[in-house]
């Protein structure tokens, strides 16, 4: 029987998923009086993340080209203050608000594709560019909070899909255990780019172009359009987790979303996306997510510890997994 | 007459090959835009004692960012990245220094501690910040913005933890010094400062080998090694250098408001420093550099931000204008583009040399 080995990447995933369930265990041993072993308090993990999750797809796509895109926070405010704005200063219905949500985040991924896959200009430059004209652009709309009253938008936010599981409370009433729509569409996005990335021709040209560029080219791949698709792609759900993030929040502000692409790199990252590209699964940007997530709901649980020490914790966990990897990488140049 | 056309062309040709054409024509443009707006722009008068003008001001505030431009100019031209942490090191810098300063408290009116002690404390700090991204770029050859991506999220939070979530101040005047005037003389403390720095740099770079080995790292890592340059050192040193200046950085800034506000010093600080690195002409793939057209860069920045508070844009809806002239430069010095631009001359020449022909 051939043995099945090991690689890299599988074993990168693998730490994160070990690590997920850790820190899981162990915040439900140490804080199961406070409800941290409750259903509840795991869906909740998807239901406070299920932007972050959409937005780490996309991010993880960018990344498996050798790309990364830090405008996604930016074009989560302007998307969330745009809506708020259509739906309440404008009148306009909350369907519109679903349309501007979308065709920003496509426009924004449609201009940073072309200036990175036909102008080559560095990735980052490009959008960080992105990141401040996304925030200034949210001020010029408005520098006031708009909260949004929209029925039916509200309907949507408050949709809360029942699950045959819950727990009981102090009184002794049967509280089950609930989910909302934006969880769903979360898990279909996660779905669908695992197939993508799997089973299509453009999947594989991914990681193919991230891999080595030179040898994609040789192969005959048309390496500017496989990269200005990846950032068209990116940036659709770059709009799509700020609608999602928007029904979480229900309400436009500048300072919204801000270092969310922290968070989505480090996700992606943390689940085993190499940053010089080529390697990478939407899977474990999920488990980064929840790690990410984890991290929160225990600072928080806790109580007394201040909310950037979520931060600090996020910024240690990714320069140790950033550290795994160049040590990963110098190992393979040796051999 | 034909001779003196040639002439004037080629002198002309001249003037826009020099490196330093575009951004001192970005800094005219800029002050032309605001002569017009504003005709009072340049009187220079003089208020209980200080000097006082829209060109003061802007010299006055420009000192950050031609500290901070410097440590830029050198990290882009080692190592080809740039350092996205220099305005968390400000802040982290910043707080360490009041911190000392305050003994521990949130408002002191004298100091605690000695004023060297606090300064040291903070260059160091940032030092250790700037050896951090070092070795993560230098020695484990990690992409420069996403190695100092940690900084830039952590560098926060890190100064939040010292200055205990607070704001800290520090009421004392002789700390008021680095942000304001010494004495009684009419010229800011930070202008001497940026100049001191400019000075300093410049001598380290010129009169000692260290900018030409910046430069040959930066534009062959790999040569650079054979022939016997230690790369890795001299991109560590890089980021060294970048930390302190930062460091300096912050504390002028904290100074200014004489307290260490860690949510807001050399907030969107990192931008502003890259584009003065870009719009000085530099390359941000690495390479050659020139500390000059940085510097005329962030001159050229602070007028724009200046201009455009004259203008009543408010300080949230600033960073629009500057990424439009982000990408502008971007794309103007993108390779694609230079090649397009050329191509499109030699088919000029070419088109122009066969109707000749005929």
């Amino acid at each position: 029987m051939k043995k099945k080995r090991v690689n890299s990447s599988t074993f990168l995933l693998l730490i994160t998923i070990g690590l997920f369930i850790l820190m899981y265990a162990a915040g439900m041993i140490i804080f199961k009086e406070k409800g941290f072993a409750k259903p509840q308090m795991f869906l909740n993990l998807f239901i406070s993340n299920a932007g972050l999750i959409v937005i780490g797809c996309g991010m993880t796509l960018v990344m498996i080209t050798g790309g990364i895109d830090i405008s996604v926070g930016s074009v989560t405010a302007l998307v969330c203050m745009l809506s708020a704005y259509a739906m309440e200063n404008k009148g306009m219905s909350a369907f519109s608000a679903v349309g501007i949500s979308l065709l920003i985040g496509l426009a924004y991924g449609a201009v940073q594709g072309a200036l990175v896959a036909y102008l080559e200009i560095q990735p980052f430059i490009v959008t960080l560019a992105g990141m401040f004209f996304g925030r200034g652009m949210t001020a010029v709309v408005s520098t006031e909070m708009i909260s949004i009253k929209n029925e039916l938008f509200l309907k949507w936010a408050n949709a809360k899909i029942y699950l045959p599981i819950g727990t009981y409370n102090k009184k002794g009433i049967f509280q089950q255990a609930y989910l909302y729509p934006t969880v769903i569409i979360a898990l279909v996005v996660v779905l669908l780019i695992t197939i993508m990335l799997k089973f299509t021709n453009f999947g594989r040209k991914l990681y193919a172009v991230g891999g080595n560029r030179q040898s994609a080219l040789m192969m005959g791949i048309n390496v500017r359009k496989t990269i200005f698709l990846a950032y068209l792609l990116d940036g659709f759900l770059a709009g799509l987790g700020g609608f999602l993030f928007c029904l979480n929040s229900c309400a436009g502000f500048v300072e919204q979303a801000k270092g969310i692409e922290m968070d989505a790199i480090s996700s992606a990252v943390i689940g085993g996306t190499l940053l010089s590209g080529g390697v990478g699964t939407v899977i474990g940007t999920l488990f980064g997510v929840l790690i990410k997530g984890t991290i929160a709901s225990l600072i928080t649980t806790q109580g007394t510890l201040s909310s950037w020490w979520v931060r600090i914790t996020l910024s240690a966990l990714l320069c140790f997994f950033i550290v795994l990897q160049a040590v990963i990488a110098g190992a393979k140049r040796k051999k | 007459m034909k001779e003196t056309e040639k002439k004037n062309n080629t002198i002309w040709k001249r003037l826009t090959r020099h490196r330093l054409f575009l951004p001192i024509v970005c800094l005219l443009v800029v002050l032309l835009i605001n002569v017009i707006k504003t005709p009072d722009f340049f009187s220079i008068s003089i208020n209980n004692g200080v000097l006082y003008g829209y060109l003061i001001d802007i010299i006055n505030r420009a000192s950050e960012l031609v500290i901070l431009a410097v440590g830029m100019t050198l990290v882009t031209a080692a190592s080809g990245g740039q350092d996205i942490s220099v305005g968390a090191v400000m802040a982290v810098s910043g707080a360490v220094c009041c911190q000392i300063l305050s003994g521990g408290q949130v408002s002191t009116n004298q100091f605690q501690n000695p004023l060297i002690l606090a300064v040291l404390a903070a260059l160091i700090a940032s030092v250790l910040c700037g050896a951090f991204n070092g070795i993560l770029v230098a020695n484990l050859h990690i992409q420069p913005m996403v190695a100092t991506l940690i900084l830039f999220t952590a560098g926060r939070g890190i100064a939040q933890l010292v200055t205990k979530g607070q704001i800290t101040y520090v009421r004392v005047d002789a700390y008021k010094v680095f942000g304001g005037y010494i004495g009684s003389c009419p010229i800011p403390t930070p202008i001497f400062i940026a100049i001191f720095i400019v000075i300093l740099m410049t001598l380290a770079l010129k009169k000692t080998a260290l900018g030409l080995y910046i430069e040959s790292v930066g534009i062959n890592g790999t040569a650079s090694r054979l022939v016997g340059l230690n790369s890795t050192m001299i991109k560590f040193l890089t980021y060294i250098i970048c930390g302190l200046l930062s460091g300096a950085a912050g504390i002028v800034a904290s100074s200014r408001i004489y307290s260490a506000d860690a949510n807001n010093i050399g907030l969107n600080m990192e931008m502003d420093a890259i584009l003065a690195v870009a719009l000085g002409g530099n390359v941000l793939g690495g390479g050659k550099f020139s500390l000059a057209g940085s510097i005329i860069g962030a001159y050229t920045i602070q007028a724009l931000t200046t201009t455009l508070y004259a203008m009543n844009v408010s300080s949230d809806q600033l960073p629009v204008y500057k990424a439009v002239v982000v990408v502008i430069i971007v794309v103007l010095q993108s390779p694609v583009f230079q090649k397009y631009v050329k191509s499109r001359k030699v088919k000029k020449e070419a088109i122009r040399m066969l109707e000749e022909g005929k």
